[in-house]
Parts: C-alpha cells; sequence; structure tokens
C-alpha cells in the first residue's frame, strides 16, 4: 500500500504532462510488455453444494446404497448418466459443458476436501472458510485481502481486486483496497447530464486534498472511472461465441471476463454462486441441482471460452462451505456434512486429474458415521493456487496458523508428494 | 490540511490559554475546555461528541456555553429529546418485549417458510440467515435466500411482517444519529455496539437486536463497565452470536441412546446426559457416538455444535472485550474461562426467550483463570468471578481507554492521554462517564493536532450529511440502504471486531465514489423520503459545517456550480467533508 502510494506520487508527474490520461494506463500496458499478470477467479457456492453429486463417485457401491433417489447413474449412453472423469469419478451430466476443459487438461478436482472444524452452521463455515482460519472468530480480515498485502504490488490499480457483488465479501475484506462493483456499467459518478462537469469538480477537490489518504485515493478513484469508461462495458460482446447463462452468476462472470480484457490491472477477483442447501427434493440427473450446476457450468465455461489465450494466466477456483450427508434424507434431499469438492480450472493447472485421498464412503469410513471425511484441507489448495498459480513463495502470513505439509501437485512446476 | 491547522492553531489553542487550565496527568479533574471557544473550537466538539453541527448549533451551544453543552451530554437522561421521540413515535417494534417480536414476526415467517418448504428444496434456516430487509440484504454475503418469485402468499406476508423489525431498528439509529439531542449518547451507544458488536446475519441473533440496543447496551453507555460487560454476558443476542448458548460441560455417551428418539425426546435426552456428564477434558465428547444419527435431527438442530465446550465467547471476551489481543492471557485462560461459562444459556430460544443459568449443563469442577483459584461448585458464580477479575484488570482500562481516545480523539491517539483514561477508569472502577469526561476535556482532545484528524465513518458521513443540510427523512430506509452501498451496513459487520475505527478502513477507492454519489442523490432529493430543505445553503455548509476550513478548489467548484444542489453536493462529497 505504501509503494502504491509512492508511486501515485511519482504518477502526478506523469498526470501533468499527459493531461488526464490515466495514471495507471501506463502502468498495464508496462504489465503486458513484461510477464503477464496472473490472474485468480475464485467463485464460491453459498450454501453447501452436494459435492457427492457433482463430482459422482460411481465407482463406490456404498454411494448408490446411500441415495437409492438421488444417485447419479454410472456413465453410459444415456444423457442423463455421470460424465465420466477418470473410471471411478465422473461429473454430473448437467456438468458437460466443463467435459472440453477436463479433456485437455486444463481442470483439476479436489475431493474430500474441506475444513477440519466441525461447524455444521453455514455462516461459521463459510466466515471460516473465507478468512481461511478455521476456528477462529476475531480474524479480522479475509485471505485474499492478505494476499493483497503479502505480495506487494508495485503497479497495483484499483482493480487489483475486485468482487462483482453489492458488498465486499468477507474474503476480501480487510486493510488493503479491494473494490466491490455491482454492475461495472455502474461504476463512477452518477449525475445524470452533469456527470462530466460534477466529475471534473470533484476531482479537483480532491487534487487539492494535499498531503492526505484521501488525496491518493481520490486520485486513483477518478482514474478507475476513467478506465472503466475507456473500457465501456456497456458495449461488451464476448469474444469465440461464448454464451453466458442469463442468471446473477453469468452476469458476474462476463463482467468479470470484461475486467480481464480491459486490462486494467485485476489480479484476483470473486463471484458467488448461491441457492445450493437443498434439503428436500434436491433432485437427481435432474431438478433442483441440476439446474444449479447447469447454470454453474455453462457460466464458467462461457468465461473460460470468452477468455480463450487469456486463460493461459487465469485460474477459476470454487469452494463451497461444507459438504452434504453421504446418504439422501427423508425428504429426497441431503444435510449438512463435511467434506466437499473443489474444482481448480486454468492455464499452469496439471488437470485431467481427481486430486486427494478418497476415504470411501462406507460407514466406518465416513466422518461421524455419516459425512464424506475430510482428507485435504481446504487451506491447502487456497495455499497451492497461492503459490503456484499466483507466485507468491511466502504465505505464511495469508494463511496463519496452517502448516502446509500437504502437497497436492496441482500446478505444472509444483511438486507432487 | 495545513491550512486548516494553520487557522486552528492560533484559534483553538488560543482559547485554550484563556482558560488557563494546566495539562499534567495529576490535575485529572482539570478541563481544557476554553472558556470563550472560536466557532472551530465549538465545531470541533459538536463533530466529535456528536454528529456534526446543524444550522443553528454553534450558536445555541454558545448560549448554553460550551463546558455546560459538554456536561449536558455527558448527562443525557435530563435532556429532553421531544421531536426525536416523535420521529420514533410510528415505529412500534422498538418497544416491544423479544417475546412479542418472536411471536408476532419472526415465527410466523419461519412457519410459513417451513410449510411452503414440505413442497420445495429449499432450506429454510437458509432463507431465515438472509431476511430480505432494505440495507440488509447480501449483509451476510452470500447465502442468497429464496427470492420473491418462489413465495407462497403467506410465505410473503409473513416474510414482510419479519422485515419491519430489522428495518425499524435500523431507521431509528440513523434517525437518532441525525436528530437526537442526546448526541454523546448515540455516539456512545455506537461505539459500545460496535465493541461489543454482534452480527445480524447470523441466525436468531437478529431477533435480539432490538432488545439488545435497547436494553442491554443503551442504558449503561454512561455506566460502570462491569455492569454492561455482566449484562453482556447474559444477552441472547450475544449467547447467539459467539455461541456461548451451547456451550456445556462435556458428556459422555448419552448420545448413542438417543439415536431412536425423536426431536424433543432428544433434547430432553441431552440434558440429561449434561447431569451425567461433566467429566472434563473430554476434546470433543459425544462425537463418536453419534452414529449416522444427525440425519435424522430435526434441521435446525443439525446446524448446532455437537455438545460440548465452546470456547468462542471466552477468547472473544477477553481478546476483543475486555483485555486485548495483548492483554496478556494465554489459550489455557481461554479453555478455563469457557468452562466457567457454561450453562451460560437462553431458555425457549427459538421463541425469544432469555438467559438461564442451566446447572446440567455448567461445568463444575475446579479451574483456574489468569491465576485465579475457582473453588469447585460455583455454578453461576464462575462466570461472574471471571467478569469481576476482568473488569478490574489493568489491561482492560489500557484498551477501553485507547478504543474510547481513538474514537474521540484521533486514530492513533497520544499516550498519555491514554494512561491518564486509563487510570481514571482504574480509580474509579471503570466508570465510562469519567472516563470519557477524562478524555474530551483533555488538551489533547482540543489540540491542533486533533482537530479535523479523524475521518469519518460512512455512518458518521450520512449523519453528518443529514444534519449539515437539515435534510428531513420522513423515510430513513434509503439512508439505510446508502449505508450499505458504503460498505457499512447497519448491524452487518460480520466479525466480533466490529467495524474499524481508523482512517484506512473506509478510504478506498469504491468507497469514495460512493459518498459522492450520495451527497449526490441527498442534495438532488433522489433518495424518497428524505427531503432536502428549502434552508439548505451552500454558504451555511461552508462557514457552518466547516468551520470555513475549504480549500480553494472547492471553493471555486462550488462557485461554479450551475443549481444550488449541485453545489451542495460539492461540498458534502468534497474532501473536507468527509473529515470530522
Amino acid at each position: 500500500m505504501i509503494s502504491r502510494r509512492i508511486f501515485l506520487k511519482d504518477g502526478a508527474l506523469a498526470l501533468v504532462s499527459l493531461g488526464f490520461a490515466p495514471t495507471f494506463l501506463a502502468r498495464t500496458v508496462e504489465g503486458a510488455q513484461g510477464t503477464r499478470q496472473k490472474i485468480l477467479i475464485t467463485i464460491f457456492q453459498r450454501g453447501a453444494v452436494d459435492g457427492l453429486n457433482m463430482f459422482v463417485p460411481f465407482g463406490e457401491a456404498d454411494y448408490y446404497a446411500a441415495r437409492p433417489s438421488l444417485a447419479i447413474a454410472k456413465p453410459g449412453a444415456d444423457a442423463n448418466t455421470a460424465v465420466d472423469l477418470d473410471g471411478f469419478f465422473g461429473m454430473h451430466p448437467r456438468m458437460r459443458p466443463l467435459k472440453a476443459l477436463w479433456d485437455s487438461g486444463s481442470m483439476a478436482v479436489v475431493h474430500a476436501c474441506g475444513s477440519h472444524e466441525d461447524t455444521r452452521s453455514h455462516f461459521d463455515a463459510q466466515d471460516y472458510m473465507e478468512s481461511a482460519t478455521p476456528g477462529v472468530k476475531s480474524t479480522p480480515d479475509g485471505w485474499m485481502n492478505r494476499y493483497l498485502h503479502a505480495k506487494e504490488h508495485q503497479k497495483a490499480t484499483p482493480f487489483r481486486a475486485v468482487a462483482l457483488a453489492q458488498q465486499l465479501p468477507r474474503a476480501l475484506q480487510g486493510t488493503a483496497p479491494a473494490l466491490a462493483i455491482g454492475q461495472i456499467s455502474q461504476f463512477g459518478i452518477r449525475a445524470g447530464q452533469s456527470t462530466d462537469m460534477v466529475q471534473s469538480s470533484f476531482e479537483a477537490e480532491y487534487a487539492a486534498a494535499a498531503g492526505s489518504v484521501l488525496h491518493s485515493t481520490g486520485r486513483e478513484a477518478f482514474d478507475a472511472v476513467r478506465m472503466m469508461k475507456q473500457a465501456d462495458p456497456a458495449q461488451y460482446a464476448p469474444s469465440n461465441g461464448a454464451e453466458y447463462p442469463r442468471s446473477p452468476f453469468g452476469e458476474a462472470l462476463k463482467q468479470i471476463a470484461q475486467l480481464v480484457k480491459a486490462d486494467v490491472g485485476l489480479e484476483v477477483a470473486f463471484a458467488e454462486s448461491g441457492n445450493w442447501d437443498h434439503h428436500a427434493n434436491e433432485g437427481s440427473a435432474t431438478g433442483i441441482l441440476a439446474n444449479r450446476l447447469d447454470d454453474l457450468a455453462r457460466g464458467i465455461a462461457a468465461l473460460t471460452r470468452d477468455l480463450g489465450d487469456r486463460m493461459a494466466d487465469v485460474v477459476v477456483m470454487t469452494m463451497s462451505e461444507f459438504g452434504r450427508a453421504v446418504a439422501e434424507n427423508g425428504t429426497r434431499g441431503t444435510d449438512h456434512g463435511h467434506g466437499n469438492a473443489m474444482m481448480i480450472i486454468g492455464g499452469g493447472v496439471r488437470g485431467d486429474k481427481v486430486y486427494g485421498k478418497w476415504p470411501g464412503l462406507s460407514r466406518e469410513q465416513r466422518h461421524d458415521g455419516r459425512d464424506l471425511a475430510i482428507t485435504t484441507d481446504f487451506r491447502a489448495v487456497f495455499n497451492e493456487v497461492v503459490r503456484g498459480h499466483l507466485g507468491l513463495t511466502d504465505t505464511a502470513r495469508v494463511f496463519p496458523g496452517f502448516t502446509g505439509a500437504q502437497r497436492l501437485g496441482l500446478f505444472k512446476g509444483t511438486a507432487t508428494i | 490540511m495545513d491550512m486548516f491547522r494553520r487557522y486552528s492553531r492560533a484559534l483553538i489553542v488560543g482559547a485554550l490559554v484563556c482558560a488557563g487550565v494546566g495539562t499534567t496527568g495529576a490535575q485529572k479533574r482539570s478541563s481544557a475546555v476554553p472558556s470563550s471557544p472560536s466557532d472551530k473550537a465549538v465545531i470541533h466538539v459538536l463533530n466529535r461528541i456528536g454528529f456534526g453541527p446543524a444550522q443553528g448549533d454553534v450558536e445555541r451551544v454558545r448560549r448554553i456555553g460550551l463546558a455546560a453543552y459538554m456536561e449536558q451530554q455527558l448527562q443525557p437522561d435530563r435532556l429532553p429529546d421531544e421531536k426525536l421521540e416523535a420521529r420514533l413515535a410510528g415505529f412500534g417494534t422498538l418497544k416491544l418485549s423479544t417475546q412479542d417480536i418472536a411471536r408476532n414476526y419472526y415465527l410466523p415467517a419461519q412457519m410459513a417458510r417451513r410449510q411452503a418448504q414440505r413442497t420445495k428444496g429449499n432450506d429454510p434456516a437458509m432463507t431465515t440467515d438472509t431476511p430480505a430487509v432494505p440495507g440488509m440484504t447480501g449483509m451476510a454475503p452470500g447465502r442468497p435466500g429464496v427470492e420473491g418469485k418462489d413465495r407462497t402468499p403467506e410465505e410473503r406476508k409473513a416474510a414482510q411482517a419479519e422485515r419491519v423489525v430489522l428495518a425499524e431498528l435500523m431507521q431509528q439509529k440513523v434517525l437518532r444519529a441525525a436528530y437526537s439531542d442526546k448526541q454523546l449518547q448515540e455516539v456512545m451507544v455506537d461505539f459500545w455496539f460496535n465493541h461489543f458488536n454482534v452480527f445480524a446475519g447470523k441466525g436468531q441473533t437478529r431477533i435480539y437486536l432490538t432488545e439488545y440496543e435497547r436494553d442491554t447496551i443503551r442504558p449503561r453507555v454512561f455506566g460502570k463497565f462491569r455492569d454492561l460487560l455482566g449484562a453482556v454476558a447474559e444477552a441472547p443476542a450475544m449467547l447467539f452470536y459467539l455461541d456461548n448458548w451451547q456451550s456445556s460441560a462435556p458428556e459422555g455417551t448419552a448420545m448413542t441412546q438417543m439415536n431412536q428418539q425423536d426431536g424433543r425426546r432428544q433434547q430432553r435426552m441431552q440434558r440429561r446426559g449434561a447431569m451425567r456428564g461433566g467429566g472434563a477434558g473430554a476434546g470433543r465428547p459425544g462425537m463418536a457416538g453419534r452414529g449416522g444419527t444427525m440425519a435424522d435431527l430435526p434441521q435446525a438442530r443439525q446446524n448446532r455444535r455437537p455438545r460440548g465446550v465452546n470456547e468462542n465467547y471466552a477468547r472473544e471476551l477477553m481478546e476483543l472485550h475486555t483485555l486485548g489481543v495483548d492483554g496478556g492471557y494465554t489459550q489455557k485462560d481461554v479453555q478455563e474461562i469457557a468452562r466457567a461459562f457454561t450453562g451460560w444459556t437462553l431458555s425457549q430460544p427459538r421463541q425469544g426467550g432469555s438467559f438461564r443459568f442451566e446447572p446440567r449443563m455448567h461445568d463444575n469442577g475446579e479451574k483456574t483463570v489468569l491465576g485465579m483459584h475457582l473453588k469447585k461448585g460455583g455454578g453461576k458464580k464462575d462466570g461472574e468471578h471471571v467478569l469481576d477479575l476482568l473488569a478490574k484488570h489493568p489491561s482492560t482500562a489500557t484498551f477501553v481507554a485507547t478504543k474510547l481516545a481513538r474514537r474521540f480523539v484521533s486514530d492513533n491517539p497520544p499516550r498519555a492521554l491514554v494512561e491518564r483514561a486509563a487510570s481514571r477508569f482504574r480509580e474509579t472502577d471503570g466508570d465510562i462517564r469519567e472516563v470519557v469526561r477524562t478524555i474530551i476535556t483533555s488538551p489533547e482532545f482540543f489540540d491542533t493536532a486533533a482537530y479535523r484528524a479523524k475521518v469519518k465513518s460512512p455512518f458518521e458521513f450520512v449523519a453528518s450529511a443529514i444534519r449539515a443540510t437539515g435534510a428531513d427523512a420522513v423515510n430513513a430506509l434509503p439512508l439505510v440502504q446508502q449505508l450499505r452501498e458504503l460498505g457499512m451496513p447497519l448491524y452487518g459487520a460480520q466479525p466480533p471486531t466490529g467495524y474499524a475505527d481508523r482512517a484506512d478502513a473506509w478510504v478506498n477507492t469504491g468507497a469514495l465514489l460512493n459518498r459522492m454519489n450520495f451527497a449526490l442523490a441527498l442534495s438532488s432529493g433522489k433518495l424518497r423520503g428524505v427531503t432536502p430543505t428549502a434552508a439548505m445553503s451552500q454558504q451555511w455548509i461552508a462557514s457552518g459545517a466547516l468551520a470555513g476550513d475549504v480549500s480553494e478548489p472547492t471553493r471555486a467548484t462550488v462557485a461554479k456550480a450551475t443549481e444550488p444542489a449541485q453545489a451542495v453536493a460539492l461540498l458534502l462529497g468534497s474532501p473536507e467533508f468527509q473529515r470530522k
């Protein structure tokens, strides 16, 4: 943060010579000439997705025994059967849009993964996953915000960390700057016909707020507004024929793609996908969960297609606060469980593989005799993404209290166990 | 900034010399309140012990006398506040007991959801986590509830009723800050609520929020710290928020026998199991024997932790409520304090029931807390002893004094002031009024270094803008909504730390643009139900609210404004108005 402000002070000279050219335009151009910015897009599936129907262990007889009405059939000719991944695991049929990513080796799954903290409260579990300090409630900041601090960025723009949400999620809260934007086309001063005039007036005011934090932040804000205006979000057309689902989630991913392609300095992005808590009538190959997975898969597939070659520098990571019970309940749904599955998609990912030690689903293999056990701490996955993709070597400050002994080897060039 | 300081140094310090007050720590009762204060000094006081000047305030304070005004503010019970009361008169739920709130507003909504849930696949627990209240949607980021179209008419009607409770509570908070004559009291309620923060988005906590602020916090903001601490410890909102209501002595094997029972019987059995239990130290007891039975429990119960000691409250009690993170305690102390508070629970938690000490959940073994020995069989006294000890601990005095000085003086308050305030805390047995008096009548408070040194929080910004413009908020919901966009949803701080009280937490690109947009929306009358007054004047805001501390560029842009509303927006959104 300090270096950023110092840079801005230097940048003032550029502002004088270039008139109203955005001060960080030069920075991003410069950035593009060197190594390309690595980007992480995190997706939180709030409500605890049923990981066992998302990534189906069709090789387990116990799976079928526990879920008479909900189980996804073994891979077969029928379109309503699991999409085979490795002869043991399959994807829910409605996630077929992701199959191409799997086949191209850029998609990995970590199964039986989650938090050892045993809460079954959505609130606490989401809180712990976003602070990445399970069991410690008073952690003031989120792990993504701590990453921003841990990896000082000399040329950070205001768009370095963005949540496509009304409000900054816990994962991004903290003292490092991060933006929550509901609609990027709405970003800026809103004064109707007088917008330009009002904006330049405010800008003059903040330029004169000498020597204060308000001065530099004000400058940055107006640079950001200009930058966004140049990107012209209202006119956006996705590339490569990508079609986003017409849902809040699809919209959020589309806007993230816009930010990536506009070269505004995005490094970490956050989007959320809701409504995964299916205690009743969850459905199987079709139904409520299937429709949610359809939205999720089509959204991610569209994002990767839209980003095209740029996916080489992008990783998409999904997470959900906990999994669901192995057995279906009396209302054809699933209750709060434990272990779950995460997806890691993108360039550099050593894909085409389901990671993690599979604990099995027989009663004695289950956590508490009822849930998928956890063999991989979710922070091991976060940690590897931060190290292997974002390139931060010392992650102790990002994941305090996490020893990180476990290595999955999710990324090319990182060691496997 | 430098310019403000140049002016103010002469004015504030000059007045201080007139008062002829010494600045040594020995004179604890001395006052640095200037006897013939400058306008800047008066405005400084209005900004810091209130939510900023409204038109006429400076003159009013001068009539009363600055020192007398501050003393009035320290004794709010004697002040009338009829205009505010008239504004709040229509909010029926503010006066209701929690039981009535639960019975009339929350339970019907829960029932309707359960009803509807039988034919749908959504979890009622999820929807109750996120009621759709303006300014609250997305407060628990995520947990998107079931919205509009999926609802049955009964569900919708009940959900509407449910929303009323939080909507009224949120509105009253803004209205009080904007219009109450007991300005310091509102600052203190905001301060202490935030110190003992609870989050509306966590489960049942919100049912108890009205009561928590009204009956637990508000009557004690100027009282003895120990009294406040004790009231919070027994407050259902806190017991829910930090999970202590479920914290019970570890038990043995009772759970296995429960498997075949129905939900209600399970609960009874569980209590009996607690009586049989009581053996300490068995980590997560009962888990091995829980078998596959959680699935058979009613849904609401599934979200609960397994039986056993819960340390959340114990940890935050020391780290955030009393000693501070470096206050000198160990993990062992956390564990021992957690044991001391086992059995501090609730009767009928889902129906708005109140605090109850449940001996059958209490760990009655002996304990050692911060070197103090608690004999076995202490019952509820265990917790009381712990609260006594913590309230008297020197770290608590320093921690509370630091936070108060940060609120009233500067982000990094002068050490000498903190030490004097802490010593006042110790010698008055934690008398909050005395500690606050020490701080706000100190030389440091009136020093130029403190003048306009703090950046307003979004809540302070919004309240001060209403006061500066004299806007009439017949409906305060748009303000509640705006606060969410400004990054400070009311009752919406998720972590127990509450909201930060430092500039760096509030000054960032997005938030700053939102402040400017708020200024534009307010001054142009775009916030429905919040009417800018005809008397709203840029001259007054510049000279009165900002004490003339307006930079040349700001003056120039305001002068160029094409209409009065725009000029006001350019003042409210200016960097100068972000400070206090």
